[in-house]
């Protein structure tokens, strides 16, 4: 197992209490393993990947433990945790075109970072210059400041620079969100080859694309209003999910070979609840078309087949 | 970059004729009349004063339709003549001029460079350290609040009268002449402390307060969170805020020089610091045209070649700018 999440729970700190942004998250990815992370806008996927690499004030560490390759992580603990950031766990974060510092030449600031973690600029720089090339950056982008660079070769920079260390777990967090769909696809594949390659062991893909994730991800774990919802193999999420909410996101989605002129393309009736104050129960239950007496308890997130694991009543008591 | 600097340099070509038409204007549309002041101090009989006024008008070349004495004026400025003083007469306004400017330059130079220096080093500290964010920056604001004259009244008062260390008036004591000597250099020291210390003071805590709020605001940037998620230390992150935090600060700086310069006019007035202050002060009281021209002259060069200055500096440290220049 590559990572171990267990009970992990992050709040937002607010006025008017908390905001219960994730909350009892438990899951592991093993090592090799893409896994998707999708949900709508507000549902957590970014607060669950921040919170693994950067927890900062107002976020709210209230408890959990996270494991990477079996050693804890102080998640709540900032400077504890820089022994593992870049080294053992990195992210891609969600403004890597806004990320590198732009008064500075990218080489060296590179070069500084390097220094201050205590490694040799010139010892990586041939590793660095090989990594350029097969996201296909000239060499000369390390002579140059960020605003020389367009967004799409900022977004390689970055994730060159991010995994140069050769981390374990990395973060991409919407790293395909603002590129057109050819360089997504692009930007997508070169995710795969970095995992290929053993430059990162395992990742995490936050998107809200579920197509890009069928075309890289080994698991997709879906979340829904802070709270995980199901996790599956991709072909199983997109082809047979089974937790009510992952079903109408995934017929939400265009299909090939549909004319939607004649038949609209339904969505999700109904607005995710707000997190400030959650309704008790499954946060699902008001949108849901086979809510049922037992949705008003919180469902537990279960594993009901190998790898498949699922918080929905409903799925449960039929199995049993 | 050549057009960048071609162009730089008919702005400022342009400003520097504009302001000193500005100049050459002003004293004159106060009302009253150098030659009357200037004959008010001699008591002569009442024809001799008629004649008299009729030879020094001629004299300052006053009789002239005032279009002819605009065009003698600049045909003058580039052969280096300032005129002579009505005030002063017949000292040349450029003599008079010289001799107060070094007091002025002692004033300025280190009150402006070591108040922006510390000024935004002490910001840059402060913020986001908790202790100092809520006691010393409220002092701050008191001090960019603060008129110069109103602190530099209260530090004569304080320092000068009651705990009377520092002396409040003049560049060195009455009682001595100037010479190269270890007495006198102490004796100008002390008597420079106090208006440069009301200068510095209200400058460093607009300098602070400024680079407070903008280092806070570079810090909470993204390429500040990316580098935090690297795992770089924090003096790497401040490092870098606080380069880009002091590019609006040279902007700002360049915009000050003008008011830190009026600034000091006040502060030597209050001081009775003999610098282009207190006598551009006796200048107006006096209506002496050329001698008012003369000393703003002196501050539109030195704020024009300042912010010229300013511009390079800019250049050297923002990319940004310098690849602007390029894509023009």
């Amino acid at each position: 197992m590559s990572l171990q999440i267990k009970n992990l729970v992050v709040y937002y700190q607010t006025l008017r209490g908390y905001v219960k942004a994730l909350d009892d998250v438990t899951f592991s990815i093993s090592d090799g393993e893409i896994m998707g992370l999708a949900g709508e806008s507000g549902c957590g996927k970014t607060t669950l990947g921040n919170s693994l690499i950067r927890l900062e004030p107002p976020m709210k560490y209230i408890k959990g433990d996270v494991e990477l390759d079996n050693e804890k992580l102080p998640v709540w603990n900032s400077s504890q945790m820089n022994a593992f950031r870049f080294k053992k766990i990195s992210i891609i974060p969600q403004y890597a075109m806004n990320a590198l510092n732009p008064t500075i030449k990218i080489g060296k600031m590179i070069s500084e970072l390097l220094s201050s973690r205590k490694f040799n600029y010139k010892k990586i720089k041939p590793e660095l210059e090989r990594r350029l090339d097969l996201v296909e950056l000239t060499h000369d982008v390390l002579n140059m400041y960020p605003i020389e660079l367009s967004g799409g070769m900022k977004q390689r920079m970055v994730l060159v620079l991010s995994t140069l260390l050769d981390p374990s777990l990395l973060i991409a967090d919407e790293i395909t969100s603002a590129l057109d769909v050819s360089t997504q696809k692009a930007v997508a594949e070169m995710l795969v080859e970095f995992r290929n390659r053993k430059f990162v062991k395992s990742m995490i893909v936050i998107t809200h694309d579920i197509s890009i994730l069928y075309q890289i991800a080994d698991s997709i774990l879906v979340m829904y209003a802070g709270k995980l919802a199901e996790k599956a193999s991709t072909n199983v999420i997109v082809n047979t999910p089974r937790h009510p909410y992952t079903k109408l996101l995934i017929s939400s989605l265009p299909k090939v070979g549909v004319r939607y002129t004649e038949k609209k393309l339904s969505g999700i009736p109904g607005n995710t609840p707000l997190l400030l104050d959650p309704p008790a129960g499954c946060r699902f239950r008001d949108r849901c078309p086979v809510a049922f007496d037992r949705c008003f308890e919180e469902p537990p997130f279960v594993e009901i087949e190998k790898d498949h694991y699922i918080a929905c009543w409903k799925e449960c008591t039929e199995n049993d | 970059m050549k057009r960048y600097f071609g162009r730089k340099t008919i702005i400022y070509l342009s400003t520097f004729f504009l302001a000193v038409t500005v100049d050459w204007a002003i004293p004159r549309l106060m009302p009253g009349d150098p030659i009357m002041n200037l004959l008010s101090r001699v008591s002569v009989r009442a024809e001799a004063s008629e004649a008299m006024y009729g030879y020094y008008t001629k004299a300052f070349g006053l009789d002239i339709p005032v279009w002819k004495q605009y065009i003698n004026f600049w045909i003058a400025l580039f052969h280096g003549d300032l005129g002579t003083s009505v005030y002063l007469f017949p000292q040349k306004v450029v003599d008079v001029i010289i001799m107060a400017v070094p007091y002025s330059i002692a004033l300025l130079v280190p009150a402006i460079l070591l108040s922006f220096y510390t000024g935004n080093k002490f910001g840059a500290f402060a913020a986001r350290t908790k202790i100092l964010d809520n006691t010393l920056l409220p002092v701050g604001y008191l001090l960019t609040a603060a008129p110069y004259m109103w602190l530099g009244i209260l530090l004569a008062w304080s320092l000068g009268i009651v705990v009377g260390i520092f002396p409040t008036a003049g560049a060195y004591d009455f009682n001595m002449a100037p010479s190269f000597s270890w007495p006198f250099i102490f004796s100008l020291i002390k008597h420079w402390f106090l208006p440069f210390l009301s200068l510095f003071l209200v400058q460093f805590g607009g300098w602070a307060i400024g680079m407070r709020n903008m280092i806070i605001y570079e810090l909470e940037s993204d390429y500040s969170h990316y580098l935090e998620s690297l795992g770089a230390p924090r003096s790497l992150i401040r490092k870098y805020a606080y380069r880009n935090a002091l590019l609006p600060q040279i902007t700002g700086l360049a915009l000050q020089l003008g008011v830190i310069v009026a600034g000091s006019l006040v502060t030597e007035v209050v001081f009775s610091y003999p610098g282009l202050g207190s006598l551009i002060l006796s200048a107006i009281q006096n209506k002496d045209y050329f001698l008012i021209q003369g000393c703003f002259l002196f501050i539109i060069i030195g704020v024009l070649i300042a912010n010229f200055f300013i511009d390079i500096a800019y250049v050297i440290i923002d990319p940004r700018t310098r690849l602007g220049m390029a894509g023009e």
